[in-house]
């Protein structure tokens, strides 16, 4: 394998990291810090992939000179869309089926059936897709023979941008601290004041407008239809689960870990061949350690 | 200590009896007849789903692989049955020289069972015993086998020249010599299928009656206790999880010779979770409910996906939360509430 192909293998992963990544770090909140299932999280990311055509489409017929822009825009709209569907979510579904965890992973597979077949009759079982936008397409040359190209560079940063904030806003604002305290104990937070129906509600629905912000980036490297989000679900259980539940740091790290090793396994053998071994492996790992990578010494 | 069995069981599953047996070979034609040949292979599976999780507590979204795996062995003997002295088609399509090694068994029939009933022992109990001997349970358990049964799916669409790919493996017309497309053999084949599928119905229903099934209740509703009392829970999940396994084995192996085709969405993580509401409509506590609640779905996915095909998945969907949320004994828990006047004890997970 020549340096050239080599790093743009690398970068090729980074990008399907950067999914993963952000549609895990929703998961890892929701599954990992409140201990729910939301197997409708893949429809989540459908939600604002459609938000962000929606946006689009909205953008081309009532600015057409701010297209450029549409995206920026899209993405708030992604993320505020999926945040109020979660916090409804929340309220007036999940919150019934807490403290019964298989249930809930019924239950929420039965709301995914719902959405996926709500989606079909309102935007039609075809794909849509959306246009790059201008200053997004072509490709940065660092050196002759690496073309990196700008759209994947956005989502990389915008990614990083999005773990830096959730890193922020979990372990150095009052609401995160909150939000850790609820999780750690919830009578001793009850007892000290924190209204914990409230931080379960926002914890889930921020869960929820990240799978919105996965499903906006979606839309820059593929096309979406109303499927795509249960093709995803599961991988990122995988990597929640990989990378150690509880441990957002462990999240990142895992989902990295885990495209890498799929982008390179793909480049050696057929691409269903390296997602088997990669689900395999991980299982292996699981075996040895149970609670995932980078779990924490606790027994629970 | 009666309430873990519904104790108007017995008689749910003479009716039940009843209704295979007379009441359907005697009022449907045979083409719905073959349409409850294959809601009854799922029944197999329901009943699987009934031991593991109604009185184990543990919930596999992996039988589908299971199902597969009976399924594929069945296929893959007619399949051979049916191109001989060839290859199978799909093979020839994809430029495949040779009989892959692992095919040559299925040339016999007898190997072909053994197959449908080994297989699954062999890759679920060490699988199982291995994971609950590390104690992963409960959603972990759920995340893993779901992951395996997408695996699966993955591996068989991928491996195109041995497996048929996505397509499956399908056009085949004769069992042993048998013509299975014609009226009569279909329903040998039925009555084949439900003396199976009583048989296991009442051995589960006697196997929760003994020791074993109290075990496993009290692994479902403290295992730590039975644990601390000195018995190998992993050792008894395990052993119910391989029982399971083989009864989804044995109901691919029937739904292949049902409905004639094998492919890899009966396999994946979507037809395993779908396998489960079977049970969990039927109620997970009745081994007799569980039949009657793959009747029921498939009765209902067969009308709803011919009729109004936009309105299955909400159904599906619905069927899946109203079921969880609000009858969580499944219909035969609402009947027993509705018989006895003392409130069936509800499952705890």
């Amino acid at each position: 394998m020549s340096f050239e192909i080599f790093v743009m293998q690398v970068f090729n992963g980074l990008s399907l990291f950067t999914i993963l990544v952000l549609m895990a770090l929703g998961l890892g909140i929701v599954f990992g810090l409140m201990g729910v299932i939301n197997m409708a999280h893949g429809e989540l990311m459908t939600l604002g992939a459609y938000a962000t055509y929606l946006t689009a489409k909205f953008f081309s017929i009532y600015l057409p000179d701010l297209m450029d822009y549409y995206l920026i825009v899209a993405i708030l709209v992604a993320f505020i869309v999926t945040y109020v569907f979660g916090y409804a979510l929340e309220r007036g579904f999940v919150q019934w089926f807490y403290k019964r965890p298989l249930d809930t992973l019924l239950a929420t597979w039965g709301l995914s059936l719902i959405m996926q077949q709500s989606f079909r009759s309102i935007f039609g079982a075809q794909e849509v897709s959306l246009p790059l936008t201008s200053w997004l397409t072509g490709a940065w040359e660092p050196v002759v023979g690496i073309q990196l190209p700008l759209n994947r560079i956005f989502i990389i940063g915008l990614t990083i941008l999005v773990a830096a904030c959730v890193y922020l806003l979990f372990f150095k604002t009052r609401a995160g601290l909150r939000a850790r305290a609820v999780t750690q104990n919830r009578a001793m937070s009850s007892a000290v004041g924190i209204n914990t129906d409230r931080v379960d509600a926002t914890t889930f629905a921020l869960g929820s407008g990240l799978a919105g912000i996965a499903g906006a980036v979606f839309t820059m490297i593929g096309s979406t239809n109303p499927g795509t989000g249960q093709l995803y679900v599961i991988d990122s259980f995988i990597v929640v689960v990989f990378g150690g539940v509880a441990s957002l740091f462990g999240t990142v790290a895992s989902g990295f870990v885990i495209a890498q090793a799929q982008t390179t396994l793909e480049y050696l053998m057929s691409g269903s061949m390296a997602k088997v071994s990669i689900l395999l492996l991980v299982i292996l790992v699981l075996y040895f350690r149970p609670n995932g990578l980078f779990s924490s010494k606790v027994r629970v | 200590m009666k309430h873990f069995q519904l104790s108007s069981e017995p008689v749910a599953h003479l009716a039940l009896a009843l209704l295979l047996i007379v009441l359907l070979p005697m009022s449907l034609d045979s083409f719905w007849l073959a349409n409850f040949g294959k809601y009854i292979a799922f029944a197999f599976v329901a009943v699987g789903v009934v031991l593991v999780w109604g009185y184990c507590g543990i919930l596999s979204l992996g039988q589908g692989i299971f199902f597969g795996i009976g399924g594929y062995a069945m296929a893959m003997f007619l399949k051979l049955e049916a191109s001989a002295p060839e290859l199978p088609d799909f093979m020839v399509w994809s430029s495949v020289e040779s009989l892959p090694l692992w095919w040559e068994p299925f040339h016999y029939f007898t190997a072909t069972v053994a197959a449908i009933f080994l297989v699954p022992i062999v890759i679920a109990f060490p699988f199982a015993y291995a994971i609950f001997k590390k104690r992963v349970s409960g959603v972990y358990f759920a995340i893993v086998t779901i992951s395996l049964a997408m695996t699966m799916t993955v591996l068989i669409i991928g491996q195109q020249g041995d497996t048929g790919g996505a397509n499956g493996i399908t056009d085949f017309h004769t069992l042993l010599g048998m013509d299975v497309i014609s009226e009569e053999s279909r329903r040998v084949i039925y009555f084949i299928e439900i003396g199976f599928l009583l048989v296991i119905t009442t051995l589960a229903g006697l196997l929760l009656q003994t020791r074993f099934g109290k075990i496993l209740i009290a692994v479902r509703d403290r295992e730590d206790r039975v644990r601390f009392s000195g018995y190998n829970t992993a050792m008894f999940k395990a052993f119910v999880f391989t029982i399971a396994a083989v009864l989804s084995s044995i109901g691919g192996a029937m739904y292949t010779l049902q409905v004639g085709l094998i492919s890899p969405t009966l396999v994946g993580s979507v037809a395993s979770v779908e396998m489960v509401i079977f049970a969990a409509m039927g109620g997970r506590l009745s081994v007799t409910g569980a039949v009657i609640g793959a009747l029921m779905v498939g009765l209902m996915k067969s009308y709803f996906s011919e009729q109004f095909p936009q309105t299955w998945l909400f159904l599906l969907g619905a069927m899946f939360i109203i079921v969880v949320g609000f009858m969580p004994d499944g219909i035969a828990g609402t009947i027993q509430k509705i018989l006895s006047p003392k409130p069936a004890k509800k499952a705890l997970l």
